[in-house]
């Protein structure tokens, strides 16, 4: 076996104690930051739901001629930021508020005449779904001679902006202060680990180890510790989603990736920590 | 082989622990290294080893221009020397064999090539039986038999060694420092800081002796030391 691979392995065998308090304090570490990692997802989730209702509605003249309309509809799912463009016809206009306003369904039938004007449905894709992007769209839709008003939720589209700008910036605060702890907390972990084990170290030195050598078990200890406390905070955190899940509310789970980025983060923390550690030891004696 | 050449030495806190020393060392030789307490001895030898660095002066150790050392060329230096305490500084979590092999290891030496390079100098300091044992599970004199045995592991062409007897009885010590003359006998170096005069006076062997940090007497320059000592 590699060198650097069995001295690594060693010192979990000859410190089983102090190696397992430092996975566990990564791993709760972590875990902290996983927590406020799947408020934010589902917070993202939420806001990504309502944002799903942005709609932009425009009102046609009447007796605009079908062909007209079918040209603009194909015109419409041209734009860029456009998903989808339905068009409502004046029948399917009433038939709809029929079936949906049942209270009224007896003003609805006595109507002599179809008051509901013809529209075409416009939604955008999901990452244009911002105040500007809808009132851009909203002006090109103006813009066609045969549409009468364009309606959208404005005040509303400027909230769900407003909501999404605050959710970034504390998401990005508070995730970056809960990082931070967390990589100091890992630091001085693995700081313990290489003083503990500087008799060892000044021995190596004395029998011409370079630093190299002496660096890189420590480097590997530290990934591993790093990756260790990645899993086990990805596995506390799933058990805090099951029991939110199952007594609170509906939640959503981390994404394989975002899985994967936590114990990357872990074991990037592990390796930088435990560099930073060796290297200022070795530069001290 | 060892050369000091007007060699200062000041620590940080502290005054001058060597002062304008100069000497050298030829190739096979056996050198005591005496002196009261405090009187520079470890010193010397740190810089030997390149653990301090050097205040002032020339220190040339095997082909090394010590003063001038770079810090990635230190470990290249201390492979071709071989280094023993008084306190032995074994691993205590490895046994003698592990402990005399890491040296070779950290070299990058072959992994095949382990096994039978200790175990010869195992033998060599008369500790063969003892391969598997811990540090804790030896006696002193045997701990310090290992240590050799790692100090003499790479090859060097000087064993240094700072009291080396300083912990042991005397039993332990006539053997330990039997096995240093058995070490020199066959063509290494060896530099010995010590206390014991007893041991200076049994051996036929040069004498350097400082006094606060300077060189007052050298066996191989100045008259032999009793007719020296009275005026
Ligand atoms: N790291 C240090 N910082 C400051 N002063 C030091 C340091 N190391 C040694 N000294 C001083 O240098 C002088 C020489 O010390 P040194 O250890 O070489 O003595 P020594 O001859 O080996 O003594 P001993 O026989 O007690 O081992 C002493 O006065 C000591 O206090
Ligand atoms: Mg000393």
């Amino acid at each position: 076996m590699n060198l650097t691979i069995r001295e690594a392995l060693l010192a979990f065998r000859r410190a089983p104690l102090l190696s397992a308090l430092s996975v566990t304090t990564i791993a709760f570490s972590l875990f902290v930051v996983g927590l406020f990692g799947l408020v934010a997802v589902n917070l993202q989730d939420a806001l990504r739901g309502v944002a799903e209702r942005v709609e932009i509605v425009a009102y046609l003249l009447p007796g605009t001629p079908i062909e007209s309309i079918t040209l603009a509809e194909k015109d419409i799912e041209a734009f860029p930021e456009v998903q989808s463009a339905v068009y409502v016809s004046e029948d399917s206009a009433l038939a709809r508020a029929r079936a949906e306003l049942v209270e009224f369904r007896d003003v609805l039938q006595e109507l002599e005449r179809n008051p509901l004007p013809a529209s075409i449905e416009v939604r955008l894709k999901p990452r244009f779904r911002d105040a500007e992007h809808v009132n851009d769209v909203a002006e090109r839709l103006r813009g066609f001679g045969f549409v009468d008003d364009v309606r959208f939720g404005r005040d509303w589209v400027e909230k769900l902006d407003r909501l999404r700008q605050i959710a970034a910036a504390v998401g990005l605060v508070v995730g970056a202060a809960f990082a931070v702890v967390a990589i100091i907390i890992i630091g001085t972990t693995i700081r313990m680990a290489v003083l503990q084990r500087s008799r060892e170290i000044a021995i190596m030195r004395l029998v011409g180890a370079t630093n190299d050598f002496i660096r890189r078990p420590f480097l590997l200890q530290g990934a591993i510790k790093g990756m260790l406390g990645g899993l086990v905070a990805v596995g506390l955190s799933y058990a805090a989603y099951s029991l939110i899940n199952r007594w609170l509310i509906q939640a959503a789970f981390f994404s394989h990736a975002q899985a994967l980025a936590i114990v990357g983060f872990g074991t990037l923390i592990g390796l930088f920590g435990s560099a930073a550690s060796v290297g200022r030891h070795l530069r001290r004696v | 082989m060892i050369k000091f050449t007007n060699v200062f030495k000041a620590f940080p806190k502290g005054g001058l622990a060597l002062k304008d020393v100069s000497f050298h060392i030829a190739k096979g030789e056996f050198v005591f290294l005496t002196g009261h307490s405090g009187a520079g001895k470890s010193t010397v030898l740190k810089l030997v080893y390149a653990d301090e660095p050097v205040t002032s002066g020339e220190v040339r150790v095997s082909g090394f221009n010590v003063a001038e050392l770079r810090p990635r060329d230190v470990p290249m230096l201390r492979r071709r020397l071989g280094i023993v305490f008084q306190d032995f500084r074994l691993l205590e979590d490895r046994t003698a064999e592990e402990n005399v092999a890491f040296a070779l290891e950290v070299t990058g030496a072959r992994r095949s090539s382990l096994p039978a390079r200790v175990m010869r100098v195992l033998t060599q300091v008369g500790l063969a039986a003892k391969g598997q044992a811990y540090p804790r599970e030896l006696s002193g004199g045997e701990q310090q038999r290992v240590a050799i045995a790692r100090a003499l592991v790479n090859e060097p062409s000087v064993l240094l060694a700072d009291e080396p007897t300083g912990n042991l009885d005397e039993r332990a010590t006539r053997g330990v420092f039997q096995l240093l003359r058995d070490i020199n006998a066959s063509g290494t170096a060896v530099v010995m800081a010590t206390h014991d005069l007893d041991l200076v006076r049994q051996a036929p062997y040069r004498v350097i002796e400082l006094q606060e940090g300077a060189l007052v007497y050298d066996s191989s320059v100045d008259e032999p030391r009793d007719q020296a000592a009275t005026p």
